[in-house]
């Protein structure tokens, strides 16, 4: 079936089968190597790894049809720095220290994505509440928080730019 | 410039809070790991594993196999001749005439596409005889036990690790007070993102390429070349980015092997990767230890003796992995100052996974035992925890009895850093069903000679633009040992941080010699190579200038950029004018700026009773950690880790709080959360779901905090860290659920169902 989502900005039209999921979809036709997967080939363990924004809410894209896409509005890493300036989130992630391996890196932002663009405060309760579907092995995942915490103050309601904050 | 000049300084870079080196590509999504890798023509590999713990092969028809369409090559170790990996070297590639373990390679596929490739692997026939299997170590050894490798007659693998130091049998008849336990730890899965793989493919040259997230490029090399029987420099290594290893990818492995003898075999690119049930099935484990401890004090509390008898269960062969033990050694012999040590070691072949180094390597484990036991000794000896630690703690310019030269040490300010951020009050002073344990480490700093060398080479090139690129043999897992060579490069030749580029991952015919991440030793000794280059490359530049400027170049510095006069500071010139100009100018004599160095840590490799100072430094700390019981449930929440660490001198904040954060989420996973479950040697729990590793809500409030001064031996003090955090908290999580409802569990991990049994035993 042929289907049509907008893909980081841009009009994207696709033949998918009924059985292709998003994630192979997005990797093996648009190139889209931002998205990961751990691999968990019979069923999704929830790693987070592969998670997208569909009309800004996170989805696991493993677990996603590809023709769920059609007519909605599909995110990926590769969205957020679309004109070569890094989203606030990415920036907060490099300075945190967010980052070590990288491996989960672009599922655990975009799922703190949705959270702010939600209206995220910067409580930590919440925060974590909303990035606990994505596994990380090497942070221990303060950084994490922190980084979701500076973004948080940083696009908060006010409209406020810049925020001292910082450890 | 000598390394007391160099502490003396005020640093631009050193120290200071800096983003990761590859952290714009790695929140960019601009990063391709080992999964994102394509080549055109590529073929998938699968391999096809043994069902049974311990069989015979009775035949293997692989014709199937080779009917399935798109199916391009079949192997079984009858058309490819392997030669054995393994530290003992008893670990064939592709299995003959038996199986040991339910993972061992029987044949393997070359395919267009990983399907095909499944369905080839499962349309081969094997029949199997199946033997009785061995799964329990200390059965192992019995008398008509089954035998893993017939040939050895034995099941004991001929490997000791043993050692003694002073009159223990002594020691422990005259201490006031010997208390004795038995501890024990499971098998962990390392877990990365990154799962384990390798892609392969012979170039028009006859060389073999292998983009591996191997952490050890150059041991790769060698033992690929070994196994496959071709000469090591035929072969070139390219490292990925690595999404994360934590000690997984020291060996080579029998997959490693079988792609690259795919690949030579098909002449195409040959790519095989671990989804998630294979890894956790396949890929090797972290070393379990059963382990005997004894230790003796004085009334006034002084360590006097401590023996340890341990249980090394190898599984089916040998790996590095065994090299846990002598990493114990170092725990048992100078953990605390005691003065008579002995340690026995069992190392046994079962039928069992086979084991590899894991983050800490053996030290977490050893810890657990070393560290429950001082708690219950202090405890019979009515000896605030705190105050027994301080008592015994290790102190600078010492030796430990097995010889391991401890220059800088600071323990005692580690345990009462821990103590006072915890808010210590005592014994059962934390409130209903809370509970506050504490536990120290002793751990390698500055490499640690397990091979022959321990150095790292670094090349460092200074080009026109004034543009460095610094090239170290070291490989990035996701710790920052790039943003550390970063630093230390722009820090020593004085030049801004962003002209200095890192080549740390990559191919190793470019690079030089480093023995590969583990043992902590990364920032300490790739630091020190690439801190050498680039003094190297400062004294060039200054003598460049002292020439075309008609001066001394004792009167000049490089410093923020520009080579300036130390006696007249308002003369000064951009450093790479300087570089153009020795390149350019007439009269110069064409010279480019090129430095290169290798770094071979003082250490030196024990003798044959073990003894010797294995690294160039050791890391010192204490974390105390709060918790709190339910004893409804019998579930342990960690509310708080203070974690101090004498690191020496922290050169990147945001990377040693990392490091620490980390650290404590897997030692959390270790004493609370995690075991790979084995029934008769195959995993049963392979899967995230039932496999339960911290998530963000285990985690704790975490105090990462830098007790240390800077090390003499270390690059502008550094002392290697890495796996430090991982090691005490098992230990102080069980010494604080003792402090919190009075069970003490020795065996980790302390699940519910272990505390509830112990609180139900001890009401009836």
């Amino acid at each position: 079936m042929r289907i049509r989502f907008e893909l980081n900005g841009s009009t994207a039209e696709v033949e998918v089968e009924p059985w292709e999921s998003l994630f192979d979809v997005l990797r093996g036709k648009f190139g889209i190597k931002s998205v990961k997967t751990a691999l968990c080939e019979n069923s999704c363990s929830a790693c987070g790894a592969c998670t997208v924004l569909m009309d800004g809410r996170p989805i696991y894209s493993v677990m996603t049809p590809a023709y769920r896409a059609d007519g909605h509005r599909i995110t990926t890493l590769e969205g957020l720095s679309a004109k070569g300036h890094l989203d606030p989130l990415q920036e907060a992630f490099l300075e945190a220290g967010a980052v070590q391996c990288g491996f989960c890196t672009s599922g655990m932002i975009l799922s703190a994505k949705a959270f702010l663009e939600g209206g995220g405060s910067p409580d930590e309760r919440e925060i974590k509440e909303a990035i606990r579907g994505n596994l990380c092995r090497c942070t221990g995942y303060v950084k994490i928080v922190d980084a979701v915490r500076m973004a948080a103050l940083r696009v908060g309601k006010e409209g406020k730019k810049e925020v001292e904050v910082g450890p | 410039m000598t390394s007391v000049e160099l502490m003396a300084r005020e640093f631009s870079h050193i120290g200071s809070r800096v983003p990761k080196y590859d952290a714009p590509e790695k929140v960019s999504g601009d990063v391709q790991y080992l999964l994102d890798l394509e080549m055109p023509g590529m073929l998938h590999a699968k391999v096809l594993r043994s069902p049974y713990p311990h069989a015979r092969i009775v035949s293997v028809d692989v014709s199937g196999a080779l009917r399935v369409p798109g199916v391009v090559d079949v192997i079984t170790a009858k058309d490819v001749k392997l030669n054995n990996l393994g530290y003992l070297k008893d670990h064939p590639p592709l299995k003959w005439g038996k199986v040991r373990s339910v993972r061992d390679e029987v044949a393997a596929v070359a395919a267009v596409d990983p399907e095909r490739a499944l369905e080839a692997i499962h349309a081969i026939k094997v029949e199997y005889e199946p033997l009785p299997s061995v799964t329990d170590p200390l059965r192992a050894l019995d008398p008509g036990a089954p035998l893993v490798h017939e040939e050895f007659g034995t099941n004991r693998a001929n490997l000791d690790f043993s050692l003694e130091f002073g009159d223990v049998d002594d020691a422990i008849s005259r201490a006031d007070i010997v208390v004795e336990g038995t501890y024990s730890t499971q098998y962990v899965a390392h877990n990365p993102g990154d799962t384990m793989g390798a892609l392969a493919w012979v170039d028009a040259h006859g060389t073999l390429n292998v983009i591996a997230n191997t952490q050890t490029p150059f041991l790769y090399q060698r033992w690929l070349a070994e196994s496959l029987g071709i000469p090591a420099y035929s072969i070139r290594v390219i490292q990925p980015y690595i999404g994360g290893a934590f000690g997984r990818n020291l060996d080579v492995y029998p997959h490693d092997v079988i792609v690259a003898a795919l690949a030579m075999r098909t002449r195409r690119p040959v790519k095989l990767q671990f989804t998630r049930s294979e890894e956790l099935q396949n890929a090797p484990t972290k070393q379990p230890l059963i382990a005997r401890v004894r230790q003796g004090a004085t009334k006034d509390g002084r360590l006097v003796a401590r023996e340890v008898d341990a249980v090394i269960d190898a599984g089916a062969y040998v790996g590095w992995g065994v090299f846990d033990a002598r990493v114990m050694q170092y725990t048992v012999t100078g953990l605390y100052r005691v003065p008579a040590v002995r340690f026995r070691t069992t190392v046994v072949y079962t039928n069992n996974p086979y084991t590899a180094a894991m983050r800490s390597a053996g030290n977490s484990q050893i810890t657990f035992a070393v560290e429950s036991n001082t708690e219950e000794l202090a405890e019979r000896l009515g000896m605030d925890p705190v105050e027994f630690r301080l008592l015994n703690a290790n102190a600078p310019n010492t030796v430990t009895p097995q010889g391991a030269k401890i220059t800088t040490c600071a323990m005692s300010d580690a345990i009462k850093e821990a103590a006072r951020r915890i808010g210590w009050r005592g014994r059962h002073s934390a409130g209903p069903n809370r509970g506050i344990g504490f536990a120290c480490y002793f751990h390698v700093g500055g490499g640690a000679r397990i091979y022959r060398s321990d150095g790292c080479g670094a090349t460092l090139k200074v080009d026109d633009f004034g543009g460095v690129v610094v090239t170290v043999g070291g490989t990035e897992i996701g710790e920052g040992l790039d943003t550390g060579i970063q630093l230390i490069t722009a820090e020593a030749l004085g030049i801004p941080r962003d002209r200095v580029r890192v080549v740390i991952n990559g191919d190793s015919t470019i690079r030089l010699w480093d023995v590969g991440t583990h043992a902590s030793r990364g920032t300490f000794i790739c630091g020190n190579a690439a801190l050498r280059a680039a003094l190297d490359a400062k004294r060039q530049i200054l003598e460049g200038a002292a020439q075309l400027l008609g001066t001394q170049s004792s009167d000049l510095d490089l410093r923020d950029g520009f080579v300036y006069s130390r006696s007249d500071p308002s003369r000064r010139m951009e450093y790479d004018k300087i570089v153009r100009r020795m390149h350019f100018s007439k009269g110069a004599r064409g010279t480019v700026v090129v430095a290169s160095s290798f770094y071979e840590p003082p250490s030196e490799e024990p003798d044959d009773r073990w003894y010797g100072n294995v690294s160039a430094a050791y890391g010192f700390g204490c974390q105390a950690v709060l918790v709190e019981v339910d004893r409804e449930t019998g579930r342990v929440k960690v509310l708080k880790v203070v974690s101090a660490h004498d690191a020496g001198r922290v050169i990147n904040p945001n990377g040693f709080e990392g490091q620490v954060q980390g650290g404590v989420a897997m030692g959390i996973g270790l004493a609370l959360l995690e075991e790979l479950v084995l029934s008769d040697g195959r995993v049963v729990n392979g899967s995230f779901e039932d496999y339960r590793m911290p998530r963000i809500t285990d985690m704790p409030e975490i105090e990462a905090v830098s007790v240390g001064q800077p090390d003499p031996e270390g690059p502008f003090g550094v002392k290697g860290m890495a796996e430090s955090p991982v090691i005490p908290t098992g230990p102080a999580i069980a010494n604080a659920v003792a402090d919190a409802i009075g069970v003490r569990v020795r065996d980790l991990p302390i699940t519910p169902e272990k505390i509830w049994r112990n609180l139900s035993a001890k009401t009836q």
